[in-house]
């Protein structure tokens, strides 16, 4: 109980804070649209075309706008010297990860949700077919990014060149997890059910997600107090 | 014989081959106040951090009342109060305290805090965002936050830096309190006066050795430097 409260009061000061701010969000959002801008004039908005590209497309936009959100996510820490605060107090490592994960997984998802329909416009396709479908996929793909991520962001957090770290970090493990949600994702968007072999996909997310929340619990007291 | 509080047993710490810390050890009993000065770069804020358990000695021990301080059980004991003041300044003064005070597991978080705001003079300023407010009043509410939680051991490190008159009186005033309620307090400091009229013991170290550890004398208030000039490097 203590620790589920905990890890809610974490997640709400993150928001709150975030909010107020408007320091992560608003870089993602605007990153997330600009890229998605500049590939429509990059790519010839077919239909046919879009559908095959548009898995490895929405994830490259996910990936990327998510990052600046998880960058932020134990930098904001570092003024005042409030990691040292959180630190002090008799806070497992593993509450202080899962509050920080979901907060940056509401922001995440928050920038995701706009940036879908904003796909759907500048590439000219009808991306809810599948709509349920399509919003497991993102879920299970983003708390993957999230749950690595965070714990990325906080071993980065003292380095100096963090923002450059944490993608050369972070993206290469997370190879696995977006093989399955690019396949999964051009699918769905294409309006066809996930069936037959393309399950495994969706198993593979499901597992990959399992074992990095299962280890970034573990491992975040160690990468946090040492 | 009051019970030890703080035990700092051959305490080494290095960065890289440099030894910042050698040999320190010393003990500080329940209710006692100890005073830790000495220059910029003597060890004071290494040895405050492995204290509090946010570092690790590379030799020795530490224990807060008889734990370590990496255990979560004595994080709960101790109020650290560091050059960072640990605050949020997105975050009005009141949902910092309520914050800590629900981190720390407080039955009532919002009771404490209002207790706290008024203790410091800020319940006025209670719904303002932190980064509007002054280095005064931003150092009062560190010094809530770390007391929020009616901590046993109290480790400060230079709390008195750049603090106007009234946070001075105030920030004394609350340490006063905490002695005379049995609270044990370990304080580097640079402003000797203000720090010595609170202090019963005093530490001097020097390039990271103790060099001196006693009671704190008559003839330390009424010369602040007497320390420095006996046991002090010239």
């Amino acid at each position: 109980m203590r620790f589920l409260q905990q890890v809610t009061v974490i997640t709400t000061k993150d928001l709150r804070a975030e909010m107020r701010t408007k320091e992560a969000i608003n870089a993602s959002f605007a990153f997330a649209i600009v890229i998605l801008l500049i590939l429509s004039f990059a790519f010839d908005p077919t239909e046919e075309t879009t559908r095959e590209i548009s898995g490895g497309l929405l994830w490259i936009v996910f990936t990327f706008a998510g990052t600046l959100v998880l960058n932020r996510s134990f930098a904001r820490e570092l003024p005042n010297d409030c990691l040292d605060g959180l630190l002090a107090a008799p806070v497992p490592g593993s509450a202080l990860f899962l509050g920080k994960a979901l907060a940056n997984y509401v922001l995440i998802l928050a920038v995701e949700l706009v940036a879908l329909p904003v796909f759907g416009i500048f590439y000219n396709v009808r991306w809810t077919r599948q709509f349920w479908p399509l919003m497991l996929v993102v879920g299970l793909g983003t708390w993957g990014l999230t749950a690595i991520g965070t714990v990325f962001s906080a071993l980065t957090v003292n380095i100096r060149l963090r923002e450059v770290m944490l993608p050369m970090l972070v993206y290469p493990l997370m190879i696995p997890m977006l093989l399955g949600a690019m396949r999964l994702t051009a699918l769905l968007v294409a309006g066809q059910p996930i069936a037959g072999d393309d399950t495994v996909w969706l198993r593979l997310l499901f597992g990959f997600d399992i074992i990095f929340t299962a280890l970034a619990l573990v491992l975040m007291e160690t990468v946090l107090r040492g | 014989m009051s019970a030890v509080a703080v035990d700092c047993a051959g305490v080494w710490k290095f960065y890289g081959d440099f030894p910042a810390l050698r040999d320190i050890s010393f003990q500080v009993p329940e209710g006692r106040c100890l005073a830790l000065i000495g220059r910029n770069g003597a060890g004071k804020t290494t040895l405050l951090r492995i204290l509090a358990g946010f570092s690790r000695a590379g030799r020795g021990q530490t224990k807060i009342l008889g734990s370590s301080p990496r255990e979560a059980d004595a994080r709960s004991r101790i109020g650290f109060l560091g050059h960072g003041i640990a605050i949020y300044d997105e975050l009005s003064a009141l949902e910092n305290l309520r914050l800590f005070g629900k981190l720390y597991g407080l039955p009532y978080p919002d009771h404490a805090a209002r207790h706290w705001l008024e203790r410091t003079g800020l319940e006025r300023v209670r719904d303002g965002l932190v980064r509007e407010f002054s280095r005064g009043m931003r150092q009062r509410l560190a010094v809530a936050r770390a007391l929020l939680h009616d901590p046993s051991v109290l480790l400060l490190d230079e709390p008195f830096t750049a603090l106007d008159d009234r946070a001075i009186a105030v920030l004394q005033s609350v340490l006063r309190d905490a002695l005379a309620q049995g609270r044990t307090v370990v304080m580097s400091t640079h402003q000797l006066r203000e720090a010595l009229e609170l202090a019963t013991d005093v530490g001097l170290i020097n390039r990271g050795r103790l060099a001196f550890h006693g009671e704190r004398t008559p003839e330390m208030i009424t010369d602040p430097g007497w320390v420095y000039a006996r046991y002090g490097e010239a």
